[in-house]
């Protein structure tokens, strides 16, 4: 994709942003506003440290004196037994003082997250794909480590390997997880009185995260079992208890510390287990500081990536192209182990039906065992490969009655009347899907676009174009009922100073500073005078992955109810000391008033502690309202919905397949936004994510079933020249969360990652266009410049 | 070991290193330079980019002997004192950042861009010129806005 295009006017209309940063400091008794209260943008907490290079990640850490470096020993078979292991060349290379293998492992050799026992840290006998860890070595210096790692002689004896999920389920592979079933009605019946039906397969592609900043984990030993893990992962607890099992320890042992992390995108929430677990153990058995950071083609062989699906659909509906019944059957690569397999494959169910109701409906998950790398959570956690299929049906509708996929969509989006009920049983009560696509749809000038696109192709000439409107409606919460809960840990000092703790991680999301936003707003006091620190599992225990965009509605809420827990002590003691009703007590920006008096917020708080009240609290949350029982299928899995959609234009080449998106306008609903600005970033930043990962990024296995695309230079991710050239993005300013959410926001983290397929089906109009919309192309992803000349070639051959 | 003698950020530098250091890890590990980061170790992702005689170079792709006599710029020589480099303010200004690990890289290309085009650069330009750069947070469009904004490419809202 190249692009020679201008900036249009509204991508350049600069934001207002910052604002509130010219506002006169100080403690003026008239103040209005402080600086970085909610509801205002705000630049992200580390941003100067960002761009000085002062912001510290975990390979920045001053390492001790007498630290080494571990690297790993990687399979070089898809599944095979190891028959030997000669480590001698390894262990006498310059440098090394010891090679680490499973039976130095002194507690459990696994590290799976869902306690199911299927991933061992270092494989003992049996290696099930190419890349996994085999042994780890111990040298004085990274270089000589790795260098060394290369030197193990490892003999194997192959067995048969399966790469494909719908291969994997020809082959009667196992499940690596109990699949799931969402039912509603009848829809075999349905499905045989329908008077049109649609039956197709999809394959979707898979994912890698490329974080910027790989995996790493830096173990420092202490006294009795203690050890301290600073790593880069999404969640700290899990690693805790992952490390204290391998080194058959208890939990108060370990410490996990997270500052930051150089992007997660899900792929941190349980992959760095395994390199905690390699350094802890390292570390402990020398006795020295261990760091663990592989390289990026390590990274990208040995840790999980988005499921690759191969989903199975049929549609039945009427001559309108109303839906009367589904069908699917979603084949999931999980990969060797369960890892995260199930809440992935459940959630593609969930979202199985987007923006639309089903009158009859029937979805089966199955979580096929592959030879591969055990496949993780990535942004979306399998819900984006449901909304895809979604999507495909009303394409494939649109392309039978021989309409604008826009109406499909109109016609069956959830609505009242009985059209309100998901294939879960959940009801959707905050439907604002039609509105938000019609807004769009006028903002944007779709019908008229489209006419244009449709004139062009009339044209017949070798560029092609098309346009494409589509919706995401996505649950908020995760489908684990339990770990819907948060806690946070806020100080205030008796200068007025303010510490703040929370058990959720920084990855780039803003996080940080939205929460901090919170805790701004609750005793008003300017942004700065909050101290946002390291994750640790020292101070916030039990804490949940910082995942399914669930972060700042958990946390904010968990830093809030701490504010308040200190905020009532200083009522009640302001209420005693000055003879006032509770009510004349307030927290005004930068100062206190009681009844007539006003101090400033340092002064105020001086004078409680000279009080002796206890200025310290730790604050929890637990989500209201949701329920799920996985056995019979229903509940109430989600508090609530988030909703956006994406209008793309673009244009293809059809004698090379090259394509450039020429315009993305999108409108997204965060609720009423903790911080704007933030927001819009999310969304720009998931949207290229979800265009990548439908367009140019291709996971490509060879015949030996290794992963050869395991550096950028071979995955290719979205560059600067590849968004689109007009990119047009708004949040809908008037929308509110209905449920009592922290200040009414809505999760912003995944939802938008799913805009990106407007960029697909607007591929496949273009394509589409070569036999006059007769077929629909049925690109399965990613659409590579390879796949939309295929198609084309493939349609024109029909014609 | 060979001495290498190179200006860092302006201070005249004599550093001990093996032969097949590499400029990333002189800065990184034998200075304590860690502003400077190390994305894929391979040339592919612009994380480690430095300016080597005023010019973007990927320092993990550099060995530090080849440093020798030169003048290496790096993020942390950027501002001056506590006044941000029109870049890093741009990019703060901007949200042209969120995890911020590609940050330093991005902005010493960034940085490079306007040194060898001056201020006549377009949107078309920027993209081009920043494709050794990944980003995976952000989708690129608060950078380009942010580069362009210190070209005065920007078109201000009223203020
Ligand atoms: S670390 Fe040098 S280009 Fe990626
Ligand atoms: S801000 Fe995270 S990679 Fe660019």
């Amino acid at each position: 994709m190249h692009d020679d295009g201008k900036l249009n006017e509204d991508l350049v209309a600069r934001e207002n942003a910052f604002g509130d940063l010219d506002e006169n400091p100080g403690s003026d008794r008239d103040r209005k506003r402080i600086r970085g209260g909610v509801h205002t943008d705000r630049q992200h907490d580390s941003a100067i440290k960002h761009v000085t290079g002062r912001a510290d990640y975990t390979d920045d850490i001053a390492e001790p004196a007498g630290t080494v470096h571990a690297y790993l020993g990687l399979s070089t078979r898809a599944h095979a037994r190891i028959t030997s292991l000669e480590l001698e060349a390894v262990r006498a290379a310059p440098g090394v003082l010891d090679v680490l293998t499973a039976d130095d492992i002194p507690g459990v050799n696994d590290v799976s997250p869902t306690s199911r026992n299927d991933e061992p840290v270092l494989v003992t006998d049996k290696v099930e794909f190419w890349g996994q860890p085999i042994f780890a070595v111990i040298a004085e210096t990274r270089d000589a480590a790795r260098r060394a790692a290369q030197l193990a002689e490892i003999a194997y004896e192959d067995l048969p390997f399966v790469l494909e999920p719908d291969e994997a389920r020809d082959q009667d592979m196992p499940y690596v997880t109990p699949p799931l079933t969402l039912k509603r009605g009848d829809a075999r019946d349905a499905m045989e009185t329908a008077p049109h039906r649609i039956k197709g397969q999809m394959r979707v592609g898979g994912q890698d995260h490329m974080y910027l900043e790989g995996h790493i984990a830096f173990a420092i030993p202490g006294e009795d079992e203690d050890v301290i893990v600073h790593c880069s992962t999404q969640h700290p607890t899990e690693a805790q208890h992952m490390v204290a099992h391998v080194l058959g320890v208890a939990s108060n042992a370990v410490t996990v510390n997270v500052r930051r992390m150089g992007g997660g995108f899900g792929g941190k929430e349980t992959q760095m287990n395994l390199f905690c677990a390699v350094a802890a153990v390292a570390a402990k058995k020398w006795d020295r500081p261990v760091k663990i950071r592989p390289d990026r083609d390590d990274d990208m062989s040995a840790t999980g990536k988005r499921h690759d699906f191969v989903i199975d659909y049929e549609v039945g509906f009427d001559d309108e192209g109303r839906i009367e019944a589904v069908t699917g059957e979603f084949a999931a690569r999980c990969g060797f182990s369960s890892d995260l397999s199930g809440p992935v494959t459940d959630r593609a169910l969930f979202h199985a039906d987007n923006a639309y109701f089903y009158p009859h409906v029937l979805l089966n998950s199955h979580p096929m065992k592959t030879n591969t790398v055990s496949n993780t959570a990535f942004r979306g956690f399998g819900g984006p490969q449901g909304v895809i299929i979604a999507e495909r049906i009303m394409e494939e509708i649109a392309y039978h009655r021989g309409r604008d996929a826009l109406e499909i969509r109109k016609l069956n989006f959830y609505g009242p009347d009985g059209r309100d009920v998901t294939p879960y049983h959940q009801t959707v009560e905050d439907n604002i899907a039609p509105q938000i696509v019609a807004e769009l749809e006028a903002q944007a000038d779709y019908q008229a676009r489209r006419e244009a696109v449709l004139d062009w192709n009339e044209r017949g000439g070798v560029i092609r174009k098309g346009i494409a409107l589509t919706p995401v409606k996505f649950g908020i919460s995760f489908t684990a009922t339990w770990y819907n809960q948060a806690g946070a840990l806020v100080h205030v000092y008796s200068d007025g100073s303010i510490h703040l703790n929370h058990g959720g991680t920084e990855m780039g999301q803003g996080l940080n500073t939205k929460v901090a936003q919170v805790v701004a707003d609750a005793f008003q006091a300017d942004f700065e005078t909050i101290k946002i620190t390291k994750t640790t599992t020292e101070k916030v225990p039990n804490t949940s992955a910082t995942a399914a965009s669930s972060g700042t509605d958990l946390n904010g809420m968990a830093a809030l109810d701490a504010c308040e827990q200190i905020k009532a002590r200083l009522v009640a003691f302001a209420a005693e000391k000055w003879g006032v009703a509770p009510e004349a007590v307030r927290f005004l920006p930068g100062r206190v008033q009681i009844g007539d008096e006003t101090h400033s917020f340092a002064e105020f708080i001086k004078l409680a502690y000279m009080a002796r009240i206890h200025l310290s609290a730790a604050g929890f949350y637990k989500t209201p309202k949701i329920h799920w029982n996985r056995e019979t299928g229903q509940g109430r899995p989600f508090y609530y919905y988030a909703y956006g959609a994406a209008v793309s234009e673009v244009s293809i080449d059809t004698l090379t397949g090259e394509y450039i998106v020429d315009r993305t306008d999108i409108l997204h609903d965060v609720g009423k936004s903790l911080n704007p600005v933030i927001d819009r970033g999310q969304v720009e930043g998931a949207f290229i994510q979800g265009m990548g990962w439908l367009t140019t990024e291709e996971l490509w296995w060879d015949e030996a079933g290794q992963l050869r695309t395991h550096a950028p230079s071979t995955y290719k991710i979205p560059l600067a020249s590849d968004r689109p050239r007009i990119f047009n993005v708004d949040l809908a300013d008037w929308s509110e969360n209905r449920e009592n959410t922290i200040k009414r926001s809505k999760a912003v983290g995944e939802p938008p990652f799913m805009l990106g397929i407007s960029v697909l089906e607007a591929l496949s109009m273009a394509v589409a266009s070569v036999d006059d919309y007769r077929t629909c192309p049925r690109l399965d992803t990613p659409a590579t410049p390879e796949r939309i000349l295929l198609a084309v070639e493939r349609l024109q051959g029909g014609s | 070991m060979t001495t290498v003698s190179l200006t860092i950020n302006g201070d005249r530098r004599q550093v001990d290193v093996e032969d097949r250091t590499l400029l990333v890890d002189l800065l990184r590990e034998t200075l304590g330079m860690t502003g400077t980061h190390v994305g894929c170790d391979t040339t592919q992702c612009g994380a480690c980019t430095v300016i080597l005689d005023g010019k973007a170079v990927k320092s993990c792709t550099i060995l530090a002997v080849m440093a020798e006599g030169a003048e290496l710029r790096t993020i942390e020589g950027l501002a001056d004192g506590d006044t941000l480099h029109p870049m890093q303010q741009a990019f703060c200004d901007n949200h042209a950042l969120q995890c911020g690990f590609c940050t330093p890289g991005m902005i010493m290309a960034a940085v490079n861009i306007i040194e060898r085009h001056g201020t006549d650069i377009d949107e078309s330009l920027v993209r081009r010129e920043l494709e050794g750069n990944l980003c995976r947070c952000t989708g690129y469009h608060n950078i380009v806005k942010a580069v362009l904004d210190v070209a005065g490419k920007l078109p201000r809202a009223s203020e």
